[in-house]
C-alpha cells in the first residue's frame, strides 16, 4: 500500500515537471467552442434574432452597399451581392498577399481594399465599423467548412504560428498548447478550457458585452499568461490566426458566434 | 449606426399567445466608469422600452444601468387582430429609435 502510494505521488510529480506534452488533437475528438457552453448560451448564439452578433451583421450590410473614400466606390460596386460572392471566402482566410509577400486576415484584407480600391483610410482595429464588415462578410460563409492555409506558400508562416503556439512564454510560462492541446477537457476556474478552434469569428463574447476579434481574444489570452501581447495587425498575430485556422480545418464556420 | 432586430410571428390564430423578442443594438455605459485618466464616462443608457400594439400600449420597461449592453427584451402578448406592433426605445443623450413589425390573426 505504501509503496503504491509512493508510486501514485512518484507519477504526480513527474507529471508536474513534465515539459510541453504537445499532442495535438486527433481529428475526431475535435470539439468547436460551441460544444462547451451551456444551454442558454448556445440558444443564443442559434437564434439569429436573439444573437446580438447579428446587429453587427446588419450594419455591415449597411456598410458593403455605401459609399466612402476618393474614389467614391461601395464593396458591392466591385463585388456585387455578398451572399454570393462573399460566400467561403472566411473559411478561406488568412491568405497570401502577394504585393505584401504575407499572409493577410480578413479584417487586413478589407482594409488592404479600402486602401488599392476605395482610397479611403483604414478603419481602426476593433472599430464598429471595421468588426461589422467583417462579421457580415464571415457570415456569409456559415455552415462551410474551413480550409485556410492550403497554400504552399503558406507553409512558413503556418509553421511559425505553430512554433508560437507551442512556445511557453510570459510569468506563467505558459504555451498555448498547454492548456488548448493538452488540457482542453478540462477546466480553469469553473470554465471550460476548450480546444481554441476560431470557427466563430468576430464573437460576440459576453464579457466583453460586444463583438470582438480572434486578435482581441488572443491578445487577452497572451495577457492571461502574464506575457507582453503583440500589437494589432502585428505579423505574430496573424501567424498565429493561420495556424488556428489551419489547425480547425474542416469545421463549419459559425460567425457571429456568441461565448461567455 | 443603430440596428434593431425584431422577432414576432408572422401569423397568428386568434387568441393565441405570441412571444415577441427585441434586441436594440446599445452600448448601455453605466455612468460609474473610468477612463484611464481617472474621469467618469457619462451614462449612456436606454430608459425606456414601450411596445404598442395597433396604437394600445401592451408592454412597457424601464431600464437601469445594471443592464447590459444591447438589452434584449421577450415578452407575450395575446393575438387579438391583425395589425402591427409599435417599439420604441429611448434613452440618454437624445437617443429614440423606432422599429415596427406586422401580424396577420386568422
Amino acid at each position: 500500500m505504501r509503496f503504491a502510494c509512493t508510486m501514485v505521488a512518484a507519477a504526480l510529480s513527474i507529471a508536474a515537471a513534465l515539459p510541453l506534452l504537445a499532442t495535438e488533437i486527433p481529428q475526431e475528438q475535435r470539439r468547436s467552442g460551441y460544444s462547451f457552453m451551456g444551454p442558454d448560451t448556445k440558444a443564443m448564439q442559434d437564434d439569429d434574432t436573439a444573437n446580438p452578433g447579428m446587429l453587427w451583421v446588419l450594419d455591415g450590410e449597411k456598410l458593403w452597399d455605401s459609399r466612402t473614400g476618393a474614389a467614391g466606390k461601395s464593396c458591392a460596386d466591385c463585388h456585387g451581392d455578398a451572399r454570393s460572392s462573399m460566400k467561403g471566402v472566411a473559411a478561406r482566410y488568412p491568405v497570401f498577399d502577394q504585393t505584401l509577400g504575407r499572409p493577410v486576415n480578413l479584417e487586413g484584407r478589407i482594409n488592404l481594399c479600402r486602401a488599392r480600391h476605395q482610397q479611403a483610410t483604414p478603419l481602426a482595429y476593433e472599430s464598429r465599423e471595421l468588426l461589422a464588415l467583417t462579421a457580415f462578410v464571415a457570415e456569409q460563409s456559415r455552415g462551410v467548412a474551413i480550409t485556410a492555409g492550403h497554400d504552399p506558400q503558406l507553409e512558413p508562416f503556418v509553421a511559425k504560428g505553430r512554433a508560437l503556439f507551442m512556445q511557453r512564454q510570459g510569468q506563467l510560462n505558459l504555451a498555448c498548447a498547454n492548456c488548448h492541446d493538452d488540457n482542453w477537457d478540462k477546466h480553469l476556474a469553473g470554465s471550460p478550457i476548450t480546444q481554441a478552434h476560431p470557427t466563430g469569428y468576430p464573437i460576440y463574447r459576453l464579457e466583453w458585452q460586444s463583438l470582438g476579434s480572434l486578435e482581441r481574444r488572443l491578445r487577452s489570452c497572451i495577457t492571461g499568461i502574464r506575457a507582453q501581447a503583440y500589437d494589432y495587425g502585428a505579423p505574430e498575430l496573424i501567424e498565429l490566426e493561420l495556424y488556428l485556422m489551419s489547425r480547425a480545418r474542416g469545421m463549419p464556420i459559425e460567425t457571429p458566434a456568441v461565448r461567455p | 449606426m443603430v440596428s434593431a432586430l425584431i422577432n414576432v410571428p408572422k401569423k397568428a390564430k386568434r387568441g393565441e399567445i405570441i412571444e415577441i423578442k427585441t434586441l436594440m443594438s446599445h452600448i448601455m455605459e453605466t455612468g460609474y466608469r473610468r477612463t484611464a485618466t481617472g474621469e467618469l464616462v457619462p451614462r449612456d443608457i436606454i430608459t425606456s422600452f414601450s411596445c404598442r400594439y395597433n396604437g394600445a400600449e401592451v408592454f412597457r420597461a424601464d431600464l437601469f444601468p445594471a443592464i447590459a449592453a444591447n438589452p434584449f427584451i421577450t415578452f407575450f402578448a395575446v393575438a387579438t387582430e391583425s395589425g402591427k406592433f409599435d417599439f420604441e426605445w429611448i434613452g440618454d443623450q437624445g437617443f429614440a429609435e423606432t422599429a415596427s413589425a406586422s401580424i396577420i390573426v386568422e
